[in-house]
């Protein structure tokens, strides 16, 4: 194993290769860009001896990977914003089909107007189409995570899609210290992708036809049983990522000095690793706060959820994207979980960092401190260092 | 013919390999035609433009309907040449 | 008996959910007769994903598979992708699409096809509407033509589907018709045989679309070539040659009065039908000579 100085993106796009992918079907956009440069460059120059479909639109890039996986190829692509919610219609097809393709997606917030930088909203828009979704804290776990994914995806169990996320710029194009895995160690780990259903000249069949009223909720059904069998299989998965490689990123719910925590922050992507450097400050000055990071959104941790829930008595949830007339989409999730337990903790929910703006300690800290309050009859939601008014005294 | 009806049996990917022959549609008739085998001159211009591959050839070369796939359109009536078949009405 | 004209083998299944009379089933036999047993169809939402029966069922003999209406041309660089990728180059694609996915919102798709080289085939079966919805008008609905949509008749121009596929220089691309199946094989046997893309525009009468009894398909599929107006011809390598040459071409008036959807038609819309099929078949004609 080498070290190697990576980007989020530089990482994806390595993954990609030790994957051994087969076809790649990609359209620019930023800040994506820079993993299908490397893609083009490696197919190019023979180190990965893939298909590169330059393709003319996102929606035509996935749909091109799940045609390529329904003929029985191990398919990647990546996108962003715009890009991700252009290819829509097509995440629903790729779930529908139970087809293994893994994506990197850069968080971006999305248009009108426009706004390049980090932001949730783009892959939490998509968290009804079925895939699978990770949310990186680091460029390590973007590279670990892409392979695990094809893993577990692969499994004739569970046969979903999956999104391996990261939040723009601070990871996409960040250079970070990332132990790279030889070839030899990910083949051992990653065998060939072999599916038992595809498009067959000996075997020829219908992929697609018409499922009527009488057997799509069955279809359905059998989607949602391996959505769970993932969730039990991540930890498999991960186990053995561990003996192989050295590493484990958490599982589903990553927790950070929770144990006796009075408050507890649920966060994703990088915001988490700022909050890890906010609680050890904090608990340096005695303040018993913990993370819990939430690692897999898809699917959602709720049992994991609940036992930490059981424990704490503040928790607060922070969404770097917003349902308009809810709630943030991690606090309601969270909300919905805690609903069954006879005893509930506190919980408010923090919209903050949209659109890139930056979550610094200051922030995380201003959150915690808040939490730390308990229930002050504050709002349920707090928009953070939101500047409603011009006047800084002024901040309701 | 298989019939699924449950989750467990179901295939996890939608591939389905039934033929659509194993399934009649001679319900959908009105007309069914009649081949006069006296008259007809063996030109296979009806096998060659059935839509629903509805016509095949016995041992000596001459056109059969398979009355489960005909639908009656009467394309083979109208485009054979000498006039050997007849649309008849059914039932 | 009379010799067989057109290969024997059955590569489509009877049973297949198609009105009775639907033209778009003998483009699709007459299609995989020429291509063989080898090949892979991708089909985008049109009247022939639902003949080709819901699951568990297929019309097919070959591998077929259901994709998003606008991404057919997508599809089928993504199957061929992953074929090269498993080693499997001798396995022809083919994407069969309907005017409506191919002209309106499968242009995109189709375009980026072409533009990449992709080393398939593309047919477009044009029954001149979204015939799957209930005869809605496509951008492929020629002039004049009655849809729900378009109920007084359609007041634009049917799109040169044609010309903007010779628009991307591929190796060779044609017109086939139903009603000559001969024109048809040979020509998929042809393009069979060349790398690249390949692109065909199949006329694809439909009797509730057009208003005409179910068994004149093959009569009105003649009509359109003898009158002019569904030219026979391929180009390869940009040279243009037309396969049937009609010399004594039949009135435009009587292709069209054997379709109900041109029923209100005016004398002066006829007659400029008239005039633009005269047109485009001189220019045809030209190009030929230039080649």
């Amino acid at each position: 194993m080498a070290k190697q100085l990576l980007s989020g993106n530089g990482a994806q796009a390595l993954a990609a290769r030790l994957a051994r992918v087969q076809v790649i079907a990609a359209y620019p956009i930023t800040p994506q860009t820079s993993i299908v440069e490397y893609l083009a460059e490696a197919v190019e120059s023979g180190a990965l001896p893939a298909q590169y479909l330059c393709v003319e639109s996102e929606h035509s890039a996935l749909a091109a990977c799940l045609s390529a996986a329904a003929t029985g190829a191990r398919t990647y692509t990546a996108t962003s914003s715009q890009g991700l919610a252009l290819m829509h219609e097509i995440l629903h097809y790729a779930t529908g089909q139970r087809a293994p393709v893994v994506m990197g997606v850069v968080n971006r917030a999305l248009a009108m107007p426009w706004n390049i930088w980090t932001d949730h909203s783009d892959t939490i828009s998509q968290r009804d189409t079925g895939w699978l979704q990770f949310y990186c804290e680091s460029n390590q776990e973007v590279l670990d995570t892409v392979l695990q994914a094809y893993r577990l995806c692969e499994d004739p169990d569970v046969l979903l899609p999956a999104m391996v996320i990261e939040d723009a710029f601070s990871l996409s194009h960040t250079v970070e210290g990332v132990e790279v895995p030889e070839a030899a160690e990910v083949d051992a780990f990653l065998p060939k992708f072999e599916p038992a259903f595809r498009l067959d000249v000996e075997s020829p069949g219908h992929m697609g036809g018409l499922l009527g009223p009488d057997l799509y909720t069955e279809h359905r059904y059998n989607i949602a049983r391996a959505t769970d069998r993932a969730h039990d299989l991540l930890e498999e998965v991960e186990e053995e990522f561990r003996r192989r490689f050295g590493r484990y990123h958490g599982g589903t719910l990553d927790l950070y000095r929770t144990d006796d925590a009075d408050a507890v922050l649920v966060a994703m992507g990088t915001a988490a690793g700022t909050a890890r450097v906010v609680v050890d400050a904090l608990r340096d000055k005695g303040v018993k706060v913990g993370l819990a990071r939430l690692r897999v959104f898809r699917p959602f941790p709720l049992e994991e959820i609940r036992a930490l829930a059981k424990d704490v008595n503040s928790i607060g949830v922070l969404d770097r994207s917003f349902t308009f007339g809810a709630f943030g989409a991690v606090h309601g999730e969270i909300a919905a979980a805690v609903q069954a337990l006879p005893e509930r903790p506190f919980l408010r929910g923090y919209i903050g960092g949209l659109g890139g703006r930056d979550l610094t300690p200051e922030v995380l800290e201003g959150i915690f401190r808040d939490l730390l309050k308990g229930d002050d009859g504050g709002p349920e939601v707090e928009w953070v260092g939101l500047r409603r008014y011009r006047h800084p005294e002024v901040t309701r | 013919m298989t019939r699924y009806v449950a989750a467990a049996e179901l295939p996890p990917v939608p591939l389905g390999r039934e033929s659509t022959e194993g399934r009649a549609k001679s319900s959908w008739r009105t007309y069914r035609p009649v081949i006069d085998h006296r008259t007809c001159t063996r030109c296979n211009l009806c096998w060659k433009f059935c839509p629903d591959v509805a016509i095949i050839f016995d041992g000596s070369g001459y056109p059969v309907v398979r009355d489960d796939l005909c639908k009656g359109c009467g394309i083979c009536a109208e485009v054979c040449v000498p006039k050997a078949i007849a649309m008849v009405r059914e039932g | 008996m009379t010799r067989l004209t057109i290969p024997a083998e059955e590569l489509m299944n009877g049973g297949h959910l198609a009105c009775p009379g639907c033209a778009a089933t003998l483009v699709m036999r007459y299609l995989l007769k020429g291509l063989g047993p080898k090949t892979i169809v991708a089909v985008p939402a049109c009247c022939w994903a639902v003949m080709s029966g819901p699951f568990p069922d297929t019309a097919l003999k070959v591998p077929l598979y259901d994709c998003a209406f606008e991404a057919t041309g997508a599809v089928v660089s993504g199957i061929r992708a992953a074929l090269d990728a498993r080693g499997q180059r001798d396995i022809t694609v083919v994407g069969f699409a309907g005017d409506g996915g191919t002209v309106d919102i499968g242009l995109q798709s189709l375009s980026g096809m072409l533009e990449r080289g992709t080393d398939a085939l593309y047919l477009m079966y044009d029954n001149e509407a979204y015939m799957n919805t209930g005869i809605q008008r496509s951008g492929a609905t020629p002039l004049g033509a009655w849809t729900s949509t378009t109920p007084r008749g359609k007041g634009d121009r049917k799109k040169d589907i044609m010309g903007i596929v010779l628009a991307h220089d591929i190796p060779y691309a044609a017109t086939v018709n139903v009603a000559f199946p001969e024109d048809f094989v040979r020509k998929v046997t042809k393009a069979k045989g060349i790398h690249g893309p390949r692109f065909f525009h199949a006329l694809s009468p439909c009797p509730p679309g057009w208003r005409y009894p179910a068994e004149k398909s093959i009569e009105v599929a003649r009509l359109a070539t003898e009158s002019r107006v569904f030219p026979l011809y391929e180009v390869e390598g940009g040279r243009v040659r037309i396969t049937r040459r009609v010399v004594h071409p039949v009135p435009v008036a009587e292709y069209l009065g054997a379709q109900d959807r041109f029923g209100r038609l005016s004398e002066a819309r006829a007659s400029e039908i008239q005039a633009t099929v005269d047109a485009r078949w001189a220019d045809l004609e030209r190009r030929e000579k230039v080649a």
